[in-house]
């Protein structure tokens, strides 16, 4: 994974995505997920590469990368934390967990200043039956509370 | 150790993310331990869930006498279990005796649900022995207009909230004359409080693919489209390798089982906006763009995907397909109440004891729901509200919750039974709270295309808090309801046209909470805590 930020590389990296999505119809969604998943996040010089691979404007993609929030325009910290404040997680005391990761120095958004951690919320992940409800890097966890949700954060929950 | 005394057991561990959540892949990898170390003859096989949720991790056993199952269990309690003998399924503080048989389950009526949780979700000879494909197999007896009309004489209406009748939506797309069509599943669930969506793509995915390669049949779509959001990973991974899987059996391709029928499926991963479930919005992320609503007509079935006609229907819609094929649509029509034919996939979520999916006809009622099923709040408070359809549905108070599931008499109380989400609350919820966060919520993932929605909902957070902090109370309570009536009537799609209902319903039966009357700092907030082990189903 090359995070440098030169344009050779997120240039070449953007080319190579492209090229492994060409067939595909609406491609730009696809390509950004891909783009994301070996830079980290969606940098600035891609825009226009995309722009010009795919036939559309700048204005375009700019509007796409911006309008859906999985899509990223800084690099997150090594572990990225979401915490689930829809409904059902609210009913079993989310808020909670959004307090402990502010009190620990980790308010909803923002990344660690040494990079470890991004903490962030989330609306729903589909295990409304056992919240409050966290994905940690991909991996969901059930039925976290305040002391869960530190191990987490320490990275030091195993099971 | 014991040595092995009888033939390799086999044991379901699921899959389900749910149940991974709570340590799942742990109690699978501690089985596989135990069988590794030729301690004992185990098969473990990752199923999906029943839909047991308080449960997982809900271990099975197979035994002459049927499925036994444990729960909830623990990468710490294997040892154990194994040593008493759970592979003849011998008795144990967590053994909760022949699945099948337990009440919760037995009650039920799994009709789209029939297999999840009981077959393993990638095996195609599973998924045949469990009569998988019997759906796609008559479909194909039939032409297309006799697919159709059989979906509409079932009443099958669209699960993915609005509830329209799936096989008149069909009948316009066949009705089209254009070369190429498509179909598209709405796998976007944002809804707070539902998952049966994810439980099927993650439990029994064929079923899905079955159920979109009849709509195709039916409306002579050749190419289809699988919207998943990417809170989804395990069901995007699930359903990219069963359409993989179902590519090499001839079940997607050309020559559909022999047919003359060709039909080929993609995955689309969202990106996070809680709009794209809204079928326009679905269907621009689909072309590459903002989830920006479109406005209709044209409806999608004309116009949709890259301008095309486009089935659009959601997960439950698709998968309940096979089995109106299979089984006949007077079967599934004689399910029900009203005009609300079949079954519904209740799904149990928030603060409840017993939280997961209730497959029953439609017409039964909330309570039934919430007491009978659920056993109550997780917390062993009194339930005060329960909220259901979503973050856009109402917030019923107990005194409401006789009303039957019925599409209808829900819209006549001014509710919306929407995607079958009971998310439940006890008394120590402050109502004020939920109303702002619809409306946050509402600013938060409106697409912006139209003034009462976008700015309306900053508004309305606004204005609530003005009235909670008792601010000018009369003149701003007036303002929520002007706005709530803008927003309403206003919007362009239902994100803005329905966030009012939560937030008037609050206002509506529990007024107190903004008016400062209820004392709520001598409520304490709920703590989560393990998942609880009493009350076995
Ligand atoms: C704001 C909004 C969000 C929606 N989210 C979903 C969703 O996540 N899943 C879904 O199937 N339908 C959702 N819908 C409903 C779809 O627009 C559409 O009615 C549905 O996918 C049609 O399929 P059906 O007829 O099978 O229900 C949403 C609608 C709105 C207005
Ligand atoms: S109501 Fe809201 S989400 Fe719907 S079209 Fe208007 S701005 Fe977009
Ligand atoms: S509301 Fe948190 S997982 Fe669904």
């Amino acid at each position: 994974m090359t995070t440098s930020g030169s344009d050779v590389t997120v240039e070449s990296v953007v080319r190579r995505v492209v090229a492994r999505h060409r067939g595909e119809r609406g491609a730009l969604l696809p390509v950004l997920h891909a783009v994301q998943a070996e830079l980290g996040h969606v940098p600035q010089e891609a825009v226009p590469v995309l722009a010009e691979e795919l036939n559309l404007s700048r204005a375009d993609v700019h509007g796409v990368v911006t309008f859906y929030h999985d899509f990223r325009r800084e690099p997150a910290g090594r572990t990225t934390v979401r915490i689930c404040r829809a409904e059902a997680c609210q009913a079993l005391g989310a808020d909670q967990l959004v307090s402990y990761a502010r009190q620990s120095g980790l308010p909803l958004g923002e990344t660690t200043a040494d990079g470890s951690v991004t903490v962030e919320q989330v609306f729903c992940l589909g295990n409304c039956a056992l919240g409050p409800s966290v994905e940690a890097n991909g991996r969901l966890y059930g039925r976290v509370g305040p002391d869960k949700l530190g191990s987490i954060l320490n990275g030091t929950v195993s099971s | 150790m014991n040595n092995p005394s009888h033939a390799t057991a086999t044991v379901y561990v699921p899959r389900d993310s749910a149940a991974r959540s709570v340590g799942a892949d742990e109690v699978a990898q501690a089985l596989q331990h135990a069988a590794g170390a030729g301690d004992f003859a185990l098969d473990v096989v990752r199923n999906g869930s029943r839909g047991m949720l308080w449960l997982e991790p809900l271990v099975e056993v197979v035994t002459p006498q049927g499925r036994v199952g444990y729960g909830p269990v623990t990468s710490e309690d294997v040892e154990g279990l194994l040593a008493a003998g759970m592979l003849d399924g011998a008795d144990h503080p967590l053994r909760l005796g022949l699945v099948d048989e337990l009440p919760w389950l037995a009650r039920q009526n799994r009709v789209t649900f029939a297999r999840v949780g009981v077959t393993d979700p990638l095996s195609t000879e599973d998924y045949e022995a469990h009569g998988g494909l019997a759906g796609l197999r008559a479909a194909l007896e039939l032409a297309p207009a006799d697919v159709v009309a059989e979906v509409t004489a079932s009443g099958l209406r669209g699960r993915g909230g609005a509830g329209f009748p799936a096989g008149i939506k069909w009948k316009t797309v066949l009705d089209c004359a254009d070369e190429l069509k498509f179909v598209c599943c709405n796998a976007d669930e944002g809804d707070s409080g539902t998952f049966a969506d994810r439980m099927v793509m993650e439990g029994d995915p064929f079923m899905l693919i079955e159920g979109m390669t009849i709509a195709a049949h039916a409306v002579g779509a050749s190419e289809g489209y699988l919207y998943i959001r990417s809170e989804y990973p395990d069901a995007v991974a699930t359903m990219r390798r069963a359409i993989g899987i179902a590519r090499e059996h001839g079940w997607l391709g050309r020559n559909i089982l022999g047919s003359a029928l060709d039909f080929d499926l993609h995955v689309r991963v969202g990106a996070g906006a809680y709009i794209c479930g809204e079928e326009t919005s679905m269907l621009e992320s689909l072309e590459g763009k903002r989830g920006m609503v479109r406005a209709k007509p044209p409806i999608p079935a004309i116009e949709g995907l890259f301008g095309k006609p486009t089935v659009v229907n959601n997960v439950l819609t698709l998968a309940t397909v096979p089995v109106v094929m299979a089984e006949g649509a007077t079967a599934y029509e004689q399910l029900g109440v009203e005009r609300s034919r079949g079954t519904q996939v209740f799904q149990l979520g928030g603060n409840i004891a017993h939280g997961g999916i209730v497959e029953t006809a439609f017409g039964i009622t909330l309570r039934e729901l919430i007491e009978e099923y659920g056993g109550g709040t997780h917390s062993g408070r009194p339930v005060r509200t329960a909220q259901v359809g979503g973050p856009l549905g109402a917030y019923l108070p107990e005194s409401m919750f006789d009303l039957p599931m019925d599409y209808e008499a829900f819209a006549a109380a001014g509710a919306m039974v929407g995607h079958g989400g009971v998310v439940v609350f006890d008394d120590s919820v402050d109502m004020a709270a939920q109303a702002r966060f619809a409306m946050e919520f509402c600013a938060e993932e409106s697409c912006g295309k139209c003034t009462p929605c976008r700015v309306g909902a900053v508004r309305g957070v606004e204005v609530i808090d003005k009235i909670v902090a008792g601010t000018h109370r009369d003149e701003n309570l007036a303002l929520l309801e002007d706005l709530c009536d803008l927003m309403t009537e206003g919007s362009l799609c239902a994100m803005g046209g329905l966030t009012p209902l939560p937030v008037r319903s609050a206002l509506t039966h529990f007024p107190d909470d903004f008016l400062g009357g209820r004392r709520l700092l001598d409520i304490q907030p709920v703590q989560a805590t393990g998942p609880r082990t009493e009350g076995t189903a």
